[in-house]
């Protein structure tokens, strides 16, 4: 088979799935939706796996062609096409072998929803998107696979539409996403008045002539135009990737079933802006101030909404402000030109992070779909798989030497210290100050769920069990490579060359290069040496202080809760982001909205001027026709009075 | 084949048929239907034949029909399309289609119904086709007849306000552009629309021309501040009405400018494109939020047209300030052909909305927002086609909502970034009203009884939306072929556009 036929294949498999099991749903039944999407997926991974071993084993050069011509216009071309390279051919296997785990774990987790087949379809149309957006050759793609993962976003974390709840959080997730896309595509715009294209190739050979050049946006202020469209493109990436101020829209998905929770809001979907990043890298270098406002951006992220979780009770938004913190992390990397080691912390994040959702899923099941950790503890002894893959992936989310998470945490630290631009002290604060603050939270929710004396009451503890093999082999497939995966990719992923046909550094700006000498003896002795560093007692401290207050002395944890209780107050709040932006754009705009409506359309214009002029019509005709009295006298007066007036003008003027 | 006066068919086959069934309809009512059907599926067919024979290379007109009809003006029964039309005139055929079959379920005198469409859409194409200003005239105000009486007749409650408003309101704007024509008519002694193109004019004739033709088009279009009559006409039109005024009727205003504003006054253009592009904004962001406050979803749908039409005029306009900003012609075809793509998508998208709420609105009698609630529990396979069509209107790239809008703002930023800035406010804004009107009436639980007694979409209806649904995507996911159609005369107008007519 021809390697484009395959490239083509793999995006359009899980398509033709989804209009399968969507479209035909009563046809196909619910053991047909899943048999298809599954094959569909499947498929396609082990066609991504092809592809990717192609190109990493056997040096397959880069790829980048045009499918079709999605339109000519004004001598542009717009194409839609394909860039098959380092970078995309991990994405490709990191969001098929997930997706893949997902469809399988849904077999058990949504088996009793009347929703089946169409949740199938869904999370296939999200994998056609999603890879859609991965394999882009071009800006238009991006966008599409950008906007269409949003929609599936949205389509899930309301597929309980009756839940109000759930309507909410995915209008709010799709206004959020908007937010940021309104941004996005303003760099679009930019880079095609600047580059002439809207192909990455063509953009990139035209970057180095746009730099330097400057442009003025407002009251006379000189920017330069690289640094406009970096901050465009990038306010995307925050809305995508839920940095600050742009994140409040990820926790509330967490509505969603918890397997779109583990696929798109953890390990693929809001990594795409992390993805654009580190793809458009030639563009990003050029701007040491673009970079510097990510970095800060990043750091503030990863340290504020990692605070949150330790005061969170609901299993699920535990991971999923978790998941803000870790993308906060990977914002980091890309903030000080490290975008390879944000790619390697996104694909080793994309793993552990949705083995521990769906291990919390896994607990949400058996305890029928209670989320709340106070009414859990001590599940383990009646879970062991789900008990000890998610102690695998949180040793992996602390950054425990050897597990995944590790080298890459630790190169995103190591590489913040190396760095040199305005923002990296704060940076730094903020990257180890998380390092507690991850290993806070990971093991308070590992002893609240699954240690300790029990909380659940007697119904729900005599129905607790370890769940259906098709929740446990997905949970163990994902661990496997969330313990090792790190290890065995690490040193050619960063150091060995294999990311450099798709990422671009600047020699001056290139901190992870200067890291190499720290593997010069392999990972292992890396590892041994994590042992050491300050990194692995911070998270050691976090480690302590939560075994301490959530295994032995729980009632610490409520006294610590009312001694502090300002502090919590704020992080229990989530620092008031929602209720600002409840008031402010929620509230102003619908009053606005009203406002203009009323007093804009019906009072101004219909009122006043519509109604108003046919109105003043009516009032003049009827002057007018006190005039046509029909008395003679009447009318001879008026000629007089007129003949007076002419004659005396006459004389006046003159 | 070919030698047929084809364009003549498709305006005097519908209006034919109509004769017919407004006399045979009494004598033979289970003939009216058909009849209809069949002529409109005979029109539309023959606008392919228009398609299948079209040389999109070219900029000339096509398929010329010329025959004196005044000889002492000087007036021509004149016809002939070119890439600007053409798209138009399919649009037209395809949705006079989708209106009968919409309309097969009317009781009220039937075939006068469907006779006034079809007298209606005759007319439409005529109008697109006509090379003759005072034969384009003549098509212009006629249309307004047909639409009168379907409001009028087959309306809602205060359908009597409505009409007189709408009538008003659009006459009252068309008879400044009869002045124009005639004063151009004394200047160059022609009122073939070709030959104003080349009419010499100084600037003030040109502004005081262009006026006259703005406040015409912009009553059409409708542009703010003279939009208030169509949520009004919207409201009271039965759904065909709206279908047809939203999908069709409204390009007629932005139709207007693209072939009487620009070329004919192009100076006044470019001395004026600050009060169009300014009220164009306004339409995108204040009517954005207008949309937003309706409680009436067709008021909703309503407004969410004119701010969709901002983008049309927006991208018409955008030329003079390219020029200005860049000093060079780049992105000016891309804002004109990106408002042509958007009148066509806004036709598919905003017919397909009337008639979503045309289905509801058959089953409960309501239009308000607050009569439904949780509909996607009853009517799922509707609620499917509902979420696409209101998420093509939010612009969702892969639907052809996207294109059109993605096109003018990739051309406003070429000429200012502040015009980009508020006119991806929409992307908000039309996500914002779009999905709020679909999370109120379609999620939830089942609000009350009568959604709870709905029964999902008939056969019927199941062809309308899927028909519909093929082109909102299909333009979306390959907009190449409508947008290549068009190229030639684009491009032909942009550089004509940018030469000067003064003396």
């Amino acid at each position: 088979m021809r390697l484009q036929t395959i490239l083509l294949m793999i995006p359009l498999l899980p398509l033709v799935g989804d209009l399968t099991a969507g479209l035909f749903r009563h046809f196909v039944g619910r053991a047909g939706a899943h048999t298809v999407t599954i094959l569909a997926v499947g498929l396609s991974f082990l066609l991504s796996a092809y592809v990717a071993w192609e190109v990493f084993f056997n040096n397959l050069p880069v790829l980048n062609y045009s499918v079709y011509t999605w339109a000519i216009s004004d001598g542009i071309r717009f194409e839609i096409g394909f860039l098959i390279d380092s970078l995309s051919a991990l994405m490709m296997v990191v969001v098929t072998f997930v997706s893949l785990m997902v469809h399988i774990y849904t077999i058990g987790y949504m088996k009793d929803d009347p929703g089946y087949q169409r949740f199938f379809a869904y999370i296939n149309l999200f994998t056609f998107a999603m890879l859609m957006l991965v394999m882009a050759n071009n800006f238009i793609q991006l966008f599409f696979g950008w906007e269409a993962v949003g929609v599936v976003s949205y389509l899930l974390i309301g597929f309980w539409f009756k839940k109000d709840s759930a309507v909410k959080a995915n209008l709010k997730a799709f206004l959020v996403n908007r937010v940021g896309d309104f941004g996005f595509l303003l760099g679009i715009a930019a880079v095609l008045l600047y580059m002439g294209s809207l192909d990455y190739a063509e953009v990139f050979a035209a970057t180095p002539a746009v730099e330097g050049q400057t442009m003025t946006v407002l009251f006379g202020w000189e920017w330069q135009v690289m640094t406009v469209i970096c901050i465009c493109l990038f306010i995307g990436a925050m809305g995508k990737s839920a940095q600050v101020p742009l994140h409040v829209w990820l926790p509330d998905s967490m509505e969603g079933p918890t397997p779109i929770s583990a696929l798109i809001h953890a390990a693929t979907m809001v990594t795409a802006g992390i993805f654009m990043v580190a793809r458009l890298s030639p563009m990003f270098e050029t701007s040491v101030t673009a970079l510097s406002f990510i970095l800060v951006i990043g750091a503030v992220t990863a340290l504020f909404t990692g605070l949150i979780g330790i005061v969170q009770t609901d299993i699920k938004r535990v991971v999923a402000y978790s998941t803000l913190s870790q993308l906060g992390y990977m914002t980091v990397a890309l903030g000080v030109s490290a975008y390879s080691v944000a790619v390697f912390h996104l694909m080793t994040h994309a793993f552990f992070k949705a083995l521990l959702f769906l291990a919390a899923g896994s607990v949400i099941m058996a305890l029928h779909h209670k989320q709340d950790m106070r009414q859990m503890g001590g599940v383990g002894r009646y879970m062991p798989i789900t008990a000890a893959t998610a102690w695998l992936g949180s040793l992996a989310l602390i950054g425990f030497p050897f597990f995944s998470g590790f080298y890459s945490k630790d190169l995103i630290i190591e590489a913040v210290k190396l760095a040199d631009r305005p923002g990296v002290a704060f940076a730094t604060f903020a990257v180890y100050a998380g390092v507690v603050i991850t290993a806070l939270y990971s093991f308070r929710m590992l002893y609240l769920t699954f240690h300790g004396p029990t909380r659940m009451d007697e119904e729900t503890r005599s129905h607790a069990h370890e769940s259906p093999w098709v929740v446990t082999v997905p949970l163990v497939l994902l661990a496997i490579p969330s313990v090792l995966i790190g290890y065995f990719t690490v040193v050619p992923l960063l150091f060995g060359g294999a990311l450099e046909d798709a990422i671009f550094v600047r020699e001056a700006h290139d901190v992870v290069a200067q890291l190499a000498y720290k593997f010069d003896n392999g990972p292992f002795a890396f590892g041994l040496a994590g042992f050491l560093t300050p990194v692995f007692w911070l998270a050691m401290l976090g480690v302590g202080l939560a075994t301490y207050i959530y295994l032995f002395n729980q009632a610490l944890a409520e006294r610590l809760k009312q001694r502090l209780i300002w502090p919590w107050t704020v992080l229990d709040r989530k620092y008031g982001f929602d209720e600002l932006y409840q008031t402010v754009f929620t509230g102003g705009g619908l009053k606005l909205a009203s406002g203009l409506s009323r007093g804009g359309d019906r009072f101004l214009i219909d009122g006043l001027l519509v109604n108003g002029s046919a109105r003043l019509v009516g009032r003049l005709s009827g002057l007018l026709r006190q005039m046509q009295s029909g008395f003679l006298y009447h009318y001879a007066f008026a000629m007089i009075i007129g003949l007076v007036a002419l004659m005396a003008s006459f004389v006046l003027l003159r | 084949m070919f030698d047929w006066p084809l364009l003549s068919l498709l305006v005097w086959l519908p209006i034919v048929g109509a004769v017919a069934l407004a006399m045979l309809g009494p004598r033979y009512p289970d003939l009216v239907r058909p009849v209809a059907l069949i002529t409109a599926l005979v029109v539309f067919l023959l606008s392919l034949v228009l398609y299948a024979g079209f040389d999109s290379s070219t900029a000339a007109m096509q398929f010329e029909e010329r025959v004196v009809w005044i000889a002492a003006f000087n007036v021509h029964y004149h016809l002939g399309i070119d890439g600007l039309s053409l798209p138009l005139i399919l649009l037209t055929t395809f949705i006079g289609v989708l209106i009968v079959i919409g309309g097969w379920t009317i009781k009220d005198r039937a075939h006068l119904y469907l006779a006034a469409f079809l007298v209606l859409q005759g007319l439409m194409v005529g109008m697109f086709a006509a090379l003759d200003a005072l034969l384009f005239y003549v098509f212009f105000e006629a249309m307004l007849v047909p639409m009168f009486l379907i409001i009028g007749i087959w309306g809602g409650p205060n359908r009597i306000y409505a009409t007189i408003k709408f009538f008003l309101f659009t006459f009252f704007g068309s008879v400044f552009m009869l002045i124009a024509l005639i004063w151009m008519y004394l200047q160059g002694g022609s009122f073939a629309i070709l030959d104003l193109h080349q009419l010499p004019l100084s600037l003030s004739a040109q502004i005081w021309i262009f006026l006259a033709f703005l406040i015409a088009f912009a009553v059409k279009v409708p542009m703010w501040p003279v939009h208030t009559w169509l949520p009004d006409a919207h409201v009271e039109a039965p759904t065909g009405g709206s279908v047809v005024l939203a999908a069709v009727m409204l390009k007629i205003g932005g139709y207007g400018l693209v072939r009487f504003s620009l070329p004919i006054v192009p100076d006044a253009a470019a001395e004026l494109d600050w009060l169009v592009i300014g009220l164009s904004l306004v339409a995108i962001a204040y009517i954005g939020f207008v949309a937003l406050a309706q409680s009436d979803m067709k008021k909703l749908i309503a407004y969410s047209s004119i701010s969709h039409m901002g983008f049309v005029t927006l991208g018409l306009f955008l030329s003079f300030a390219i020029v200005r900003n860049t000093g060079e012609l780049t992105g000016a075809g891309l804002g004109i052909s990106g408002a042509m793509v958007q009148m066509i998508s806004h036709g598919f998208i905003s017919g397909a909305m009337f008639l979503a709420v045309g289905v509801l609105y058959d089953r409960v009698h309501s239009r308000e927002i607050s009569s439904y609630g949780g509909v996607a529990n009853t009517m799922p396979w509707f609620a499917m086609f509902a979420v696409l069509f209101f998420m093509a209107n939010s612009g969702l790239p892969g639907t052809s909502g996207f294109v059109g809008e993605f096109m003018v703002i990739l051309a406003a930023f070429h000429a200012n970034f502040w015009f980009a800035f508020v006119a991806g406010t929409t992307l908000l804004l039309g996500a914002a009203y779009s999905l709020w009107l679909v999370k109120r009436v379609f999620y939830g639980e089942v609000a009350n009884k009568a959604v709870a007694g709905l029964k999902d979409l008939g056969a019927r209806e199941w062809l309308l939306m899927t028909v519909l649904a093929v082109m909102v995507l299909g333009i979306g996911i390959w907009p190449y072929p409508l947008i290549e159609m068009m190229e030639a005369s684009v491009q032909n107008l942009v550089e004509h556009i940018v030469v000067s007519k003064l003396d």
